[in-house]
């Protein structure tokens, strides 16, 4: 039997590995999977913890935390399409509003 | 009592303020996009209901015994700081329905004329919003139960008055003019203020009604607190009454259009000084040396102005200086103690001021803009309603019985002589010969002899339109019949006023004190002042009528001390060269080197460093939201680092 | 044993598949190793006794949003990936993070293997899991306890469709104008 702490040394890698590209990625679709994978480690540490304490409301969490998952996935989505027709690019450097 | 819907019209004082700052209000916010006639209707509209207003006010005042004749209306706690203690609130009595009435009634007169003076101006709206601003300061200021709202009033009189005289602001000498009003009359407003405060600092109030009934047993009679303020306040009245020192002022506002030189002159911001020392008749009597200053400065103003009028060919120059001249007998009545006297003087001034300030405005409308006598003479026939009312002015201001003048100034100068000696008397009966000497140089200049007009505006000379004569026919109606309301033995004036006199409680100055004299006294001095008003006008018909070379004569033979005269005694000179220049030297080298090298190089020098710094900070502010998030993952494993530390 | 051997063969593959997310030029390639990621995690799941979340991890995750993410790198045609030869102006950006990165890594770990987890113990222990069924299990907490965020989630959804539908719309006027 693997000790439980594993799983959430594993899940700190994985989000840690997530964060990562996100900063150094500028394809604004890597960065958005980047997230989905931080978003991954989280529900494994949920399960983690659920299997832990004898308890389903880390299920239930996971559940929901994917249903925002999508939801975001597709505004997300529509947002970057919305952004590639007026600029023509998807590279974040490239798309500075929040700049003078 | 009549009612308006169901109740006293003394609660709706506060409408009689209101109309004239709509009136204002909505010229001054849509004026530029009505037509010329609905601003006008407007702005006469807005006072003439104040006027109607103020009249039922005071008849609503007469029902009540005279000893109970005070309502006071407090709307709101204005400001309210520990002790201190601000009501905005609303006094009438007696003194101030007499002012309410002269000021609406005579500020209506003169709104209707300026309709047809002003018609052909742009800034019609602009003067009218200026004009009910003015006459709603006014208000204000003779309504008011404390003195700071008082004082609001009477900068609210002090700002219209900028305004005003500097109408014409694209002329350098009118906006000049303006800021010299303004300037001067802040040095008076500087001791109004410390009067202020050494009132609340001795009464503990600033309320009229506290203060006065605490004045007696507060102050010692003669004490130096009660001189003190009563000075103060007094420097104050100096300034808005343009008296020595402060009068320099008034003769240069002649450079806003004429009514308002007659709304300035008779209906507000002149009277003012009387006003306020009027109302604090109590304060003064406790000061014996306040009252003679007051009175030395009104006789000596009185005299002083007066010969300055000798000289002057600017008609309304000479209006000016009578002017000044006049409000001198107010504050010589006053400070021989005559409080209701200065009042009678300042209701009757009011009328036969105005009316010949109108007058010469409706001279110099129908020659084209000519103020300056020299180019006039021979009106007569051109102008001759404009002509009776000028008249019946001049007789009113020279004193002849039986017209408003001759009744209050006969008062004046018999308070003067029963009460401040033949020295007081002295200076007043002079000032009466030389006033009715040159109010009848004016007359004759202006309207007898043969026509001095250049050939171009001989041509032009007609007389006024009905809406400018009508003011004048009401005018002159009240100069002839306003001195009945004082008429000796039988003062309904004196005996209206009386109570807000000594406070009513404090019998130390009688307000109607004519049976000090005896009435054998009284006649022989209104017989004596008649044959000065007469002396004065002889004088001026010998010299300007039968022999018209006779001034050119004298003037030869008096150079010198015509040269003076005519110069106003440099007194503008004199303030030019101690006080203005050496202020404007000063200011020169404060604003050269003081701000703009070293207050300015400090500013700066900090926006400098301000800069510098912030070029080496802007590095970090890349733009990129990735690097910001660099900055969110740093934060959060500082905070994990330092949770570890602590656990 | 066999779940030990399967925990350490299934962990390293997800870590090497995370990394190359992140790591390749390629957005299809970076896509394609999500999805072997996800179904590792979900491999991992099972070994936790959580099977429902396991099947929907591979059929939403995998299968339907990571469909969307390659549906849309298609669309726009970013197969050929245009960053490499734009140079980074953020010089220390990439290292720095990496950095940061590994401190975390460390820190996380630190942290867990530091404290020891505690909590009320849960009623649902495996045995009365695999007893029930965790399917089932689920749906009851669902339906009674979170019913209420559940019908919150229906409507977030279709928020979000909306939203999506009218980001992502070409704009009519415009097209007719050009």
């Amino acid at each position: 039997m693997i000790p439980l702490t594993w799983y959430l040394i594993l899940s700190g890698v994985l989000f840690s590995i997530g964060a990562v590209g996100v900063l150094i990625r500028r394809n604004a679709i890597v960065i958005f999977m980047c997230i989905e994978l931080m978003l991954n480690s989280v529900n494994l540490a949920f399960i983690t913890f659920s299997r832990q304490l004898n308890s389903m409301d880390g299920q239930i969490f996971v559940f929901f935390i994917m249903t925002v998952a999508a939801a975001e996935a597709a505004v997300g989505l529509a947002i970057i399409i919305a952004i590639y027709r007026n600029k023509a690019t998807v590279n974040v450097d490239d798309i500075n509003l929040m700049k003078w | 009592m009549p009612y308006f819907f169901g109740c006293s019209y003394l609660d709706l004082i506060g409408f009689v303020l209101l109309f004239p700052l709509a009136g204002s209000i909505i010229n001054g916010l849509l004026g530029k996009k009505l037509s010329k006639s609905v601003v006008g209707i407007i702005g006469c509209t807005s006072i003439g209901i104040a006027f109607i207003l103020s009249f039922f006010v005071l008849i609503d005042l007469l029902q009540l015994a005279p000893e109970h004749r005070v309502f006071e209306k407090d709307y709101f706690t204005w400001i309210g700081s520990g002790t201190f203690e601000a009501i905005a609130g609303l006094q009438v009595d007696p003194l101030s329905v007499v002012m309410i009435m002269v000021v609406t009634g005579v500020g209506f007169l003169i709104h209707v004329y300026s309709v047809g003076y002003m018609l052909d101006d742009d800034g019609f709206y602009r003067y009218f919003t200026y004009l009910n601003l003015f006459t709603f300061s006014m208000l204000l200021l003779v309504l008011a139960n404390n003195f700071l709202l008082m004082f609001i009033g009477w900068e609210g009189v002090g700002l219209c008055s900028y305004l005003l005289i500097g109408f014409y602001f694209e002329k350098k000498s009118a906006s000049s003019a303006g800021m010299k009003a303004f300037i001067v009359n802040r040095v008076g407003d500087f001791g109004f203020i410390l009067a202020i405060m050494l009132i609340f600092v001795t009464f503990n109030s600033i309320d009229f009604t506290t203060v006065f009934h605490a004045a007696p047993e507060h102050l010692q009679m003669g004490g130096s607190i009660a001189t003190m303020i009563t000075l103060l306040l007094f420097v104050g009245a100096v300034g808005k009454s343009a008296q020595i020192p402060l009068y320099t002022w008034l003769p240069d506002a002649m450079e806003g259009p004429t009514p308002v030189s007659a709304l300035i002159h008779a209906a507000t911001m002149v009277t003012a000084g009387v006003y306020m020392v009027v109302r604090c008749n109590v304060l003064y009597t406790l000061s014996p040396f306040s009252l003679t200053v007051v009175a030395v400065i009104g006789g000596v103003t009185a005299l002083f102005a007066a010969t300055i009028g000798l000289a002057q060919n600017d008609i309304k120059r000479v209006l000016a200086y009578s002017t000044v001249s006049q409000i001198g007998y107010m504050f010589l009545a006053c400070g021989v103690g005559a409080f209701v006297t200065g009042i009678f003087h300042l209701v009757t001034h009011a009328f036969f001021k105005a009316l010949l300030f109108l007058g010469s405005g409706s001279v110099i409308h129908g020659l084209g803009g000519e103020q300056d006598m020299r180019k006039m003479g021979g009106l007569k026939k051109y102008m001759p309603t404009t002509y009776t009312t000028f008249l019946i002015g001049t007789l009113a201001i020279a004193g002849i019985p039986p017209f408003a003048g001759f009744f209050s100034k006969d008062e004046v100068l018999l308070e003067a002589f029963t009460k401040g000696g033949v020295l007081v008397w002295a200076l007043g009966a002079i000032a009466a010969l030389l006033t009715a000497f040159y109010m009848f140089r004016l007359l004759f200049m202006t309207f007898y002899g043969k026509s001095n007009m250049t050939k171009h505006v001989e041509e032009h000379v007609h007389e006024s339109p009905m809406i400018i004569l009508i003011p004048l026919l009401v005018l002159a109606f009240l100069s002839i019949l306003g001195g009945f309301i004082g008429f000796p033995t039988a003062s309904a004036i004196n005996n209206f006023l009386a109570p807000v006199i000594g406070g009513g409680h404090h019998g130390a100055v009688d307000g109607g004190s004519l049976h000090h004299a005896s009435a054998g006294m009284m006649f022989s001095m209104m017989g004596i002042s008649t044959g000065i008003a007469v002396a004065g006008i002889l004088l001026a018909y010998l010299m300007y009528i039968k022999q018209p070379d006779l001034p050119a004569k004298i003037v030869g033979k008096f150079k010198l001390v015509y040269t003076i005269i005519y110069n106003k005694y440099y007194v503008d000179e004199i303030y030019d060269a101690t006080i203005v220049n050496p202020t404007v030297k000063t200011s020169f080298i404060l604003w050269k080197i003081v701000d703009v090298k070293i207050i300015d190089g400090f500013v700066n020098a900090i926006a400098r460093i301000v800069e510098l710094k912030a070029e080496v900070l802007k590095l970090f502010q890349t733009g990129y939201v990735r690097n910001y998030a660099l900055s969110i993952l740093l934060g959060g494993v500082i905070i994990i680092v330092c949770s570890l530390i602590l656990l | 044993m066999l779940e030990s051997l399967l925990f350490l063969i299934m962990g390293l593959i997800t870590i090497a598949c995370a990394l190359c997310v992140v790591f390749q030029k390629n957005p299809i390639y970076s896509a394609i190793f999500l999805i072997q990621t996800m179904v590792s995690l979900a491999v991992l799941y099972v070994l936790l006794h959580a099977q429902f979340i396991a099947a929907i991890q591979v059929m939403v995750y995998a299968g339907a949003i990571m469909v969307l993410f390659i549906f849309v790198i298609m669309l726009l045609n970013l197969s050929k990936a245009d960053e490499g030869e734009a140079r980074d102006n953020l010089f220390f950006q990439k290292p720095s993070a990496i950095i940061l990165g590994f401190i975390l890594v460390v820190m996380i770990g630190a942290v867990t293997l530091k404290t020891v987890l505690q909590g009320t113990k849960g009623e649902y222990t495996p045995e009365i899991i695999s007893q029930i069924g965790n399917t089932q299990l689920v749906g009851k907490m669902l339906f009674t306890k979170y019913v209420f965020p559940f019908e919150i989630a229906s409507i977030l959804l279709f928020v979000a469709i909306i939203g999506a539908i009218i980001l992502a719309k070409k704009r009519i006027v415009e097209d007719e104008k050009v």
